[in-house]
């Protein structure tokens, strides 16, 4: 079981208060939508938790069998996609895969990479290099190495953008099924993905 | 459900399996691209060649030849060992390595990759700077221990830098400017070295000078792992 | 007023150290009156040093506590350092003049004293290259401490390249004070004077970055 607690998390750039009074819990099997209008601080706050990046004020703990860890220490639970993170543009998508298998400590499931990959419509281009694939395209792949360790966490910024009427269908599917039992974060201002977070957080509204 | 289970605790063992795949990753993505290599060399082969030119007929002397080989390393290893790091976050993908792999692990597979950067320069440079220059290297050995030293030396200051330099705003002239007075110590043993091995002098001979080489590069390489961290870590 | 009592002690003690300089002390066999220089020269060097070893320790406790007030000292201190590095760098520039016939002849002294002005001006540098105040505490911090661990090996190779024709007052295999009684007695008060002086410009310094940080609501 685990269980994520941020507790009044603040965080500001020099002189600008990003968001301040930031306080949630999640544990498996539950959903956190983040929302707020542009510029308000939902992918900062993606980041925080993530621990992409340090708050200026509060705490965010990930509680785990009766002990907790700071968000860098649990970088192997987390699955992260994010217009922020990239792939390696330079590497065929199957490099791509084979690497981030590899540094993550599994071994190569070949049959489960194919599958994930066909899964979401990338059958056949495993050989690729990532530099020749369109934006729709990189978002699936980000997807599939995002899903590579099976994440606990999963956090999703903007779910759905550069994805055509098919690759969100795929994308709500997965975000249902990883809500079940396990952690999901989305941070979007699109109606029907907010219905994936049974709670919510409002960065703008947390002054 | 234990930590292991989620691979929570890293042991040594594991770190330096995944150093060496970062590693390789980053030997294959320069493989492909031949981004690095192909300025570290360009660069290298220029400032030789302008030495060379400029000096024409003219023999240098032991001290001068060793100082000028030590400079041509210092600023090629200045135009290309900050891509290592550079790259990843121009690239956007430095984020994505944070959440996959641990900051040691990284550090130190980066490591690996600039001193084999730094190694092959010198296979192409050296026998070119013995020809070019009319050097004649009566202590090979000592000579070759003291390059090799001196350039994982450098490798290590320039990795540790480059990971600094990418998180600034102004990184082609900085790396310079922050590597030279960490370096200084590197060069002057490598360089003093170097000329004592150019007149015959053997390991015995040149011993204070690797010694010192060999002692600042394990302090300069700890140090770095332990605060590499606080460089990776927003 | 009660409280600043030291300051005005310390405006008398540097009046009476300026006029032992030049007044009180003999000067030294074959030096002539550039001897005089000592009683600011090396006090400033040494306050250099000091500075550069504060700043370290305020970085290493930076990264320990993640508190910008210890990013505050360790700037700060870099920052008057830096004055008194340039001032110890002419001072003995001006007296290598006379006795040397030349402002800079790279002897090991002065050899080390341009790395102390190299490190402080890359961390400068460094500084002014990164935007958000915390990176930037963070990224100078490791920085300062990876420049502090360079320093022992600068001062066991850079005197192999030459033999230093300094003077040694105190750095001296044998650690030892070869110096006439009154000379040292000015000596050593300019040293206190210069290393309380040292510690009021940055007292005033930290309180003024204290300050900045108030109004701008950061702490």
């Amino acid at each position: 079981m685990i269980r994520i607690e941020a507790r009044d998390l603040q965080k500001q750039f020099n002189d600008r208060l990003i968001f301040s009074h930031i306080n949630f819990t999640l544990q498996s099997g539950e959903s956190l939508a983040i929302t707020g209008p542009n510029g308000s601080g939902k992918t900062t706050l993606v980041r925080i938790v993530s621990g992409l990046l340090s708050p200026s004020g509060g705490a965010i703990v990930y509680h785990i069998d009766g002990r907790t860890y700071r968000p860098v220490e649990v970088y192997p639970l987390i699955g992260l996609v994010g217009p922020y993170l990239q792939l390696y543009l330079n590497l065929t998508a199957w490099e791509n895969l084979v690497f981030f298998s590899k540094i993550r400590g599994l071994t190569v499931d070949k049959s489960r990479l194919r599958r994930l990959m066909a899964h979401f419509g990338l059958a056949g281009r495993e050989l690729d290099l990532l530099k020749t694939f369109s934006s729709g395209m990189l978002q699936r792949m980000k997807y599939v190495v995002a899903l590579i360790h099976q994440p606990e966490v999963l956090l999703v910024d903007e779910p759905t953008s550069n994805l055509d009427e098919e690759g969100s269908e795929t994308v709500y599917q997965l975000l249902d099924e990883q809500q079940q039992n396990k952690i999901l974060i989305v941070a979007t201002n699109e109606p029907e993905e907010i219905r994936f977070g049974r709670k919510r957080v409002d960065v703008a509204g947390q002054e | 459900m234990n930590p292991r289970k989620y691979g929570l605790e890293e042991s040594v063992w594991t770190l330096l399996v995944k150093s060496n795949i970062i590693f390789q990753k980053d030997f294959h993505l320069e493989f492909r691209t031949r981004y690095a290599i192909n300025a570290i060399i360009l660069f290298a082969v220029i400032s030789l060649t302008a030495v060379s030119f400029s000096v024409g007929p003219i023999q240098l002397e032991p001290p001068i030849q060793s100082a000028m080989l030590w400079v041509i390393i210092f600023f090629s290893a200045m135009s290309g060992l900050s891509h290592i790091f550079v790259r990843e976050e121009e690239q956007q993908t430095s984020d994505t390595l944070r959440l996959v792999a641990p900051p040691t692990a990284i550090f130190l597979g980066k490591w690996g990759f600039n001193v084999v950067l730094l190694f092959s320069l010198e296979i192409i440079i050296i026998p070119l700077y013995i020809a070019l220059l009319n050097v004649e290297v009566q202590g090979m050995s000592a000579f070759l221990l003291i390059i090799v030293l001196g350039s994982v030396g450098l490798a290590s200051i320039g990795t540790i830098m480059a990971a600094i330099v990418a998180q600034a705003s102004t990184r082609g002239a900085l790396f310079a400017v922050l590597s030279f007075p960490l370096s200084i110590p590197v060069l002057r043993s490598a360089i003093q070295g170097t000329w004592t091995a150019i007149q015959g002098g053997g390991v015995a001979q040149c011993l204070a000078d690797i010694q010192l080489l060999f002692s600042f590069t394990v302090v300069i390489l700890t140090s770095s792992i332990l605060l590499f961290e606080f460089i990776w870590r927003k | 007023m009660r409280r600043d009592w030291w300051k005005w002690f310390l405006g008398i003690w540097m009046t009476l150290m300026i006029l032992g300089a030049f007044l009180y002390t003999p000067v030294a066999k074959g030096l002539g009156e550039t001897t005089r220089v000592l009683y600011f020269h090396v006090p400033a060097a040494w306050v250099a040093t000091l500075s550069f070893l504060i700043s370290a320790v305020y970085s290493i406790r930076y990264l320990q506590k993640q508190q910008i007030q210890y990013d505050v000292w360790a700037a700060s201190s870099a920052q008057i350092g830096f004055i008194f590095t340039i001032l110890a760098t002419v001072t003995g520039s001006i007296w290598a003049k006379e006795i040397w016939h030349s402002y800079w002849n790279w002897d090991p002294r002065e050899t080390s004293i341009f790395v102390l002005l190299l490190i402080y001006a890359a961390y400068f540098a460094l500084r002014s290259a990164i935007e958000d105040t915390n990176q930037k505490a963070r990224l100078a911090a490791v920085y300062s401490i990876l420049a502090f661990v360079t320093v022992p090996f600068l001062v066991f190779v850079i005197p192999r390249i030459y033999d230093s024709l300094h003077p040694d007052p105190l750095i001296n295999p044998e650690v030892k004070i070869k110096m006439d009684p009154r000379m040292l007695r000015v000596f050593l008060g300019s040293l206190f004077g210069f290393t309380l002086l040292f510690y009021w410009m940055l007292r005033i310094k930290t309180d003024i970055e204290f300050l900045k940080l108030k109004l701008t609501k950061r702490m």
